[in-house]
């Protein structure tokens, strides 16, 4: 095991937890929320052309998605190292 | 140079390039077969997994849909780009980690189950005939519309070429063809969404001139022109819906969890070295997806519009049928379009209500963009190939989940294990040309219910596979008894519901008896629900997981020392 201790081990899987439930509620937030639920709230608001809602829904969520997995990347990343678990 | 011909050099090119990379990567053992020998690159990985994921569906069919639908069209777009999300944060790294070759390999393994394994087996080829069936049709559509062969020789043409490279390089050659079909298909989906957006709009991205100012001088933009013309003709507003907000909702959510229940997106990240690798490829995977996503709504809107004003003229008073351009006349030669001149005027008009003379089939909304904007011949070829390339991608993948389910899970797993690897890889390349035959043979028959059963699939995985394997790995004291117990009440409950409203009583299928007002396509959110919570209280009632089973969840938790893939 490449922990110094089991407390190590717990923060670890912590912080993994951790930065997992705060990407899904924006992952969560993003689709379900405005392009779902409070679509007709932000329909009332335009965006070059769009209505926010409307944009959330066909296209923003998906930037946000992608945006989503590249910082779920590079904080794992970093979480290895500062734990000393990363791969070389 | 004609249509016809040109699309033939095109093709025939592309075909010889996927053959070409399947004799440079032959395979040669198991571990070559099924998962590439682990070596592959995280960005080609993600291409492949993109062309893997994107079928001829999302090619064909899915810009045609949104441009009907409007707004509710969403759930495609959110449904099928979000899952990577669930597949990046919560399955991927931990499923490398683990290390084995596929799905049922981990429900076995982590549930010490053979029955959970054989479960899961029959899942997993089920899903993927289901999906497979689809995209030989798809195929045929396309050989059958542009080279004008009949559909029948279509599918055998399709059959033999994704056979060859299938069969003979696995996973490895599958990898390869599929980066090379990425590059073709979304070049293919991208050059005449650019050229109408900068006809319409004067923008380059389509996802700017999607809500950008028309380009014919009214000042107008292209989302309020098609607000506009929509409510003119009868049909709903195209920014709002018509569906309630739980059944989008919940039809998103089984998407979601759908796309990240199935085997063949899953066992590619089985293919690269490293856990953080896996991490990565399913970035790299969703950036490349959503291009082709992102682009998809655009056409959508640019072709509703151009599509009503052919009709319907400027004016909106109907267009000359003599007058019709090329395309109508190609299309309605497939059935695809139909014009019945109702007032006797000569004129063709489109609208939602009791004005409607026209017919136009959904499918053929990306397949005739090119030429309902006028473009070059050479691009609608380039669609074509794209067309093709999606459709062969997306079986190989499927092919080879069949193929090692039926050698390695159920054979190598359960009936035979003493064989040999080499005997290993010759059951794999028997099920992979069995699966192929059998394919084939269902897009040149298709069952009528081909499209309800994809719905099926997706409400499938997301009741079955999802919460067994999140239960898997973030609560490590779960036990078989409530998983199984889980996976039965959630696949149970799904497919009951799904199987009473498509074949025992489709004439209830209204949103009235619907359960919660949630259609038969988002029923898989609650199995899925229902799964967790039968799980949970089984879990409960009974023993937990075997200490050696936690220590195992513990290890796959960790990154370091992922290993290879490892053979048994």
């Amino acid at each position: 095991m490449a922990f110094q201790s089991e407390q190590q081990k717990a923060a670890y899987w912590r912080s993994n937890i951790s930065l997992m439930l705060k990407l899904l509620a924006v992952w969560f937030i993003v689709s379900f929320g405005f392009g779902i639920l409070l679509v007709d709230v932000l329909n009332q608001i335009p965006l070059f052309g769009f209505k926010l809602g409307f944009w959330f829904a066909q296209q923003g969520a998906i930037y946000v998605f992608v945006l989503l997995i590249f910082v779920y990347v590079k904080k794992m990343n970093d979480i290895d190292k500062e734990f000393g678990v990363d791969e070389e | 140079m004609g249509i016809q011909t040109m699309t033939f050099i095109v093709v025939g090119i592309t075909f010889a390039l996927y053959i070409g990379i399947a004799l440079w990567a032959r395979a040669g053992s198991t571990k070559e077969f099924y998962v590439a020998g682990g070596g592959v690159h995280p960005v080609a990985n993600g291409m492949a997994t993109a062309a893997d994921w994107m079928s001829a569906a999302s090619f064909i069919s899915m810009a045609g849909l949104i441009s009907f639908m409007g707004y509710d069209g969403a759930v495609y777009l959110l449904g099928w780009t979000g899952g990577y999300v669930l597949l990046a944060l919560c399955l991927a790294p931990y499923l490398r980690k683990f290390g084995k070759f596929t799905v049922p390999d981990f429900i076995g393994d982590r549930y010490y189950s053979q029955t959970a394994r054989t479960v899961a087996v029959i899942c997993a080829i089920f899903i993927s005939f289901t999906y497979v069936a689809g995209q030989m049709r798809g195929v045929g559509v396309v050989f059958s519309r542009f080279l004008e062969v009949d559909i029948t020789m279509g599918v055998i043409i399709g059959m033999a070429i994704v056979f060859f490279y299938s069969v003979l390089g696995g996973m490895k050659g599958i990898t390869y063809t599929q980066v090379a079909q990425y590059c073709v298909l979304i070049f293919a989906y991208l050059v005449p969404a650019v050229f109408i957006s900068i006809i319409m709009t004067g923008h380059v991205f389509p996802q700017l001139g999607f809500g950008a100012t028309l380009a014919d001088g009214s000042g107008v933009s292209l989302l309020d022109k098609l607000d506009g013309l929509s409510t003119e003709l009868g049909f709903n507003e195209y920014t709002s819906g018509t569906k309630g907000m739980f059944d989008v909702f919940c039809i998103t959510a089984a998407l979601m969890v759908g796309t990240a229940g199935l085997p063949h997106v899953i066992v590619r990240f089985f293919t690269v070295p490293k856990v953080r690798d896996a991490r990565k490829s399913a970035g790299w995977a969703l950036l490349f997806i959503a291009i082709l996503y992102t682009t998809a709504p655009a056409i959508a809107s640019f072709a509703r519009v151009n599509m009503i004003e052919t009709i319907n003229g400027s004016e909106q008073t109907g267009t000359e049928y003599a007058q019709a351009p090329g395309w109508i006349k190609n299309w309605e030669k497939t059935g695809l379009i139909e014009w019945e001149d109702k007032n006797n005027d000569g004129k063709m008009f489109y609208s939602g209500d009791e004005r409607n003379e026209m017919k136009v089939d959904r499918d053929i909304m990306v397949l005739a963009n090119p030429e309902i904007a006028d473009l070059p011949n050479w691009v609608i070829a380039l669609v074509a190939a794209g067309g093709v390339a999606a459709a062969l991608s997306t079986s190989a993948g499927l092919l080879l989940v069949i193929s090692t389910s039926i050698s390695h899970d159920l054979l190598k797993r359960n009936i035979m294990p003493n064989i040999t690897d080499r005997q290993e890889l010759f059951y794999a390349r028997l099920a992979a040309a069995t699966g192929i035959i059998i394919a084939g043979y269902l897009g040149i028959n298709p069952p009528g219910f081909v499209a309800q059963v994809v719905a099926f699939a997706f409400g499938l995985a997301a009741s079955s596979f999802f919460p067994a394997i999140i239960l898997g790995i973030f609560h490590k004291r779960m036990s078989s008894k409530g998983a199984i117990a889980g996976m039965l009440a959630g696949i149970g409950f799904t497919a009951a519901y799904i199987v009473y409203f498509k074949f025992v009583n489709p004439a209830a299928n209204v949103s009235e008896n619907w359960l919660f007002g949630v259609s038969p396509e988002g029923i898989g959110t609650i199995g899925m629900a229902i799964n967790f919570v039968v799980a949970y209280a089984v879990y409960k009632l009974n023993d937990e997981a075997p200490r050696e089973i936690q220590d195992m969840v513990e290890d796959i938790r960790y990154p370091k020392g992922a290993g290879d893939a490892q053979a048994h």
